[in-house]
């Protein structure tokens, strides 16, 4: 039965207000006895599924709006109040299907993220090339993708090269060219080329269905105003019960009792804070910004200081040798050479650095050629090479192995960092002999992302970074930042950021969600570089940058503080709508039609102030990316 | 065993914890989470006592049609 009303809901509720039309023209034709005839079918095709729906629920012992609905029209046909059954009837279905259009409109942004997600593979098993499910597709699997398909897996090129979309997984629109070796995510698209990849995460593993998954949760997660919403919804629906039975019992007007109970439900209230926040995380996710629940669009509307680290966050991260500076005979590549295999001990970008330079000019570097080689965490390396002893590193290094740095090297050091790049010492036998620098790249959008946090509101940002102080106020000066704190160990870090909040600030760190975890979950609203989804930033964040650009996190502000407006507007619209309501119907203005409808009216209204939200840009943002895709 | 029903459009938030209280009190279901925002049913259970289609009957017979399923 259900299901039969379900099927034709749409054409009852389209029979039912043709009726109520038809009903209108008998009436200004003056002929009211058919009027009532229509109005009564109107108010019969209408009542089928709301009856069915409330006895469905009354089945499994809950209450519904639907049966009070049912109750107050059967109470109004009983009473000949013909007009107002058809109507309220009527107007329920619409409002409902009204609803439910407008709900699937601000849930459209995930929704169409979910679409991207493919179908159908192409593999070869066998030694035949066949089209499976996507689902079937196994780890290990030899995958085919060609010009406009999308890949159906996360895995890693064998053959063949291609330009490939990745703006499901990074929010990012421009092709990125990959070739053998490279990783492939799952939902991204073939501009154009042809590759063959080794499955590596199938199904429910690959970066793609964590995604979406991730931001399904962090549409469910309740921000505080919500569970306070849902706390007073709690309080609120018995209260308006007793209510409705304490006007019966002081009027003896049975009608009026309906009306307000079925009036009083607090519709808008309860839809109200939910579409707007499912709109702006949807928006969010689908420029690349995953937004992890409402309770973090509230932290991060409320952002006054913002805290960056520098490497891999206002820069590129991605650092490259620019000068070598030798102060004795030693020949470059062998100087070079030297390094490289002590500093093969270090996980330090820099260190890092030196050895990708180091194979870069082909030079044949054995990590074994390295004798007791050390690392020492945030300052450099210590070890034995070619029967020398060599520490490299930076000037605390030095000075904590009392090797003494004359006024001309300490120049050139200085004048290295003031150009912005990172200097480091090389000392053999307690002697420096010479000086590398490396040069990190500031990040083209990160200005524009910062005069943006600025413009909406955030009065402090501040670097902090490991890095020597002439590096890093480079970089400072260039962004225009209001301060910041140079040679930091981690935990200067987290102390920087435990005084700040000790201080009333609300405070945001930016990181690149690796090296800067706890520091991450210590601020109000941690941010990472998520690098394409890698495991450890979606977990340890807020907020995760998918495409690791800082012009998204600018647009995850900007949604923030929209959506939490949004919110409150809401909020307030509902709540003057249920006062107004039942201080109306009390005194004798409101009916149980025009109530109806201006509940109706409410409900949509919050829904369309929601769905603004879905469409929100950041202007400049999209203004940068034009400017990319042509040059 | 794992199961996805995705549902119409859920339109009422607090309808949707009368799904999640009758499938938490089925025979069988070891946890029931429904979605609103996504319209998802999320269901653990275990095959021998209750089955993915009489899980989507439930669904069906609280008042949401089912459009797809997925079992794992």
């Amino acid at each position: 039965m259900n299901t039969w009303f379900n099927k034709h809901l749409n054409t009852l509720m389209y029979a039912s207000g043709i009726l109520i039309v038809i009903g209108l023209i008998f009436r200004t034709a003056g002929n009211a006895e058919i009027m009532n005839i229509t109005f009564v079918l109107a108010a019969i095709a209408a009542i089928g599924p709301i009856a069915s729906k409330a006895w469905m629920a009354l089945s499994m012992k809950s209450f519904s709006i639907e049966l009070l609905i049912t109750i107050a029209v059967a109470g109004a046909l009983f009473i000949q109040e013909y007009t107002e059954a058809a109507i309220v009837t009527f107007l329920f279905l619409f409002g409902a299907y009204l609803e439910k259009r407008t709900l699937e409109k601000t849930r459209s942004s995930i929704q169409s993220l979910v679409d991207m997600m493919p179908a159908a593979a192409m593999i070869i098993r066998d030694g035949r090339e066949r089209e499976v499910d996507v689902d079937d597709v196994e780890e290990g699997d030899h995958v085919i993708v060609r010009p406009g398909g999308k890949i159906p897996v996360d895995g890693v090129i064998v053959k063949g090269e291609a330009n490939i979309n990745e703006a499901a997984i990074t929010g990012e629109s421009t092709p990125k060219s990959k070739t053998g070796g490279a990783e492939v995510y799952s939902g991204s698209v073939l501009d154009s080329g042809y590759i063959e990849l080794t499955a590596t995460k199938v199904g429910e593993d690959t970066t793609f269905s964590k995604i979406i998954e991730l931001v399904e949760d962090a549409q469910e997660r309740k921000s505080g105003t919500e569970k306070f919403l849902n706390r007073f919804a709690n309080y609120y629906t018995p209260a308006i019960v007793v209510l409705a039975v304490l006007v019966f019992l002081l009027t003896q007007n049975l009608h009026l009792a309906i009306t307000f109970l079925v009036i009083a439900c607090p519709g808008a209230l309860i839809i109200g804070a939910p579409v707007a926040y499912v709109a702006g995380i949807g928006n969010g996710a689908k420029n690349g910004a995953l937004i992890k629940g409402g309770e973090v669009v509230d932290n991060f509307a409320k952002i006054d200081t913002v805290i960056f680290d520098k490497t891999g966050t206002l820069t590129e991260g991605s650092p490259t040798v620019a000068d070598i500076l030798i102060f004795d005979d030693t020949e470059e590549d062998t100087f070079l050479k030297t390094i490289a295999e002590i500093e093969m001990v270090s996980e330090h970008h820099l260190g890092q650095t030196v050895v990708r330079e180091a194979r870069n000019r082909g030079l044949n570097i054995q990590k074994s050629n390295a004798e007791a080689a050390e690392a020492f965490k945030g300052k450099g390396v210590r070890g034995r090479n070619r029967g020398a002893d060599y520490i490299v590193g930076n000037k605390k290094l030095m000075e904590e192995h009392n090797i003494f740095i004359t006024n001309d090297v300490n120049d050139i050091y200085i004048s290295q960092q003031k150009k912005g790049s990172t200097a480091i010492y090389v000392a053999r036998n307690k002697e420096i002999i010479g000086i590398i620098s490396i040069m990190d790249r500031i990040r083209q959008d990160a200005a524009d992302a910062i005069r943006t946090l600025r413009e909406k509101g955030v009065k402090n940002l501040v670097m902090l970074t490991g890095d020597n102080y002439h590096s890093a106020k480079k970089v400072s000066d260039i962004l225009g930042l209001d301060g910041f704190h140079a040679e930091l160990m981690p935990e200067g870090k987290m102390r920087y950021i435990e005084q700040e909040k000790k201080n009333g600030h609300r405070v945001m760190m930016v990181g690149d969600g690796i090296n800067d975890a706890p520091a991450l979950a210590l601020a109000d609203v941690g941010i990472a570089m998520g690098h394409g989804g890698t495991d450890i930033a979606m977990e340890t964040a807020d907020v995760v940058l998918m495409g690791s650009r800082m012009e998204q996190l600018a647009h995850g502000f900007t949604i923030s503080k929209a959506t939490y407006k949004v919110m409150l507007q809401n909020t307030a619209i509902a709540l003057l709508t249920v006062a107004l309501l039942l201080g109306g119907v009390l005194y004798g203005y409101i009916h149980l039609a025009s109530g109806m409808l201006i509940h109706e009216v409410s409900i949509l209204l919050v829904i369309m102030n929601a769905m603004r939200l879905i469409k929100l840009k950041d202007r400049k943002a999209e203004a940068v990316r034009l400017k990319e895709s042509i040059s | 065993m794992k199961t996805n029903l995705q549902t119409e459009t859920f339109t009422c938030p607090s309808c949707i914890k009368k799904i999640e209280r009758n499938l938490n009190s089925q025979e069988g279901v070891d946890a029931a989470k429904v979605l609103f925002n996504s319209s998802k049913v999320k269901v653990e259970h275990d095959e021998n006592q209750i089955n993915a289609e009489e899980i989507k009957g439930i669904v069906e017979k609280l008042g949401y049609p089912v459009l797809d399923i997925k079992s794992r």
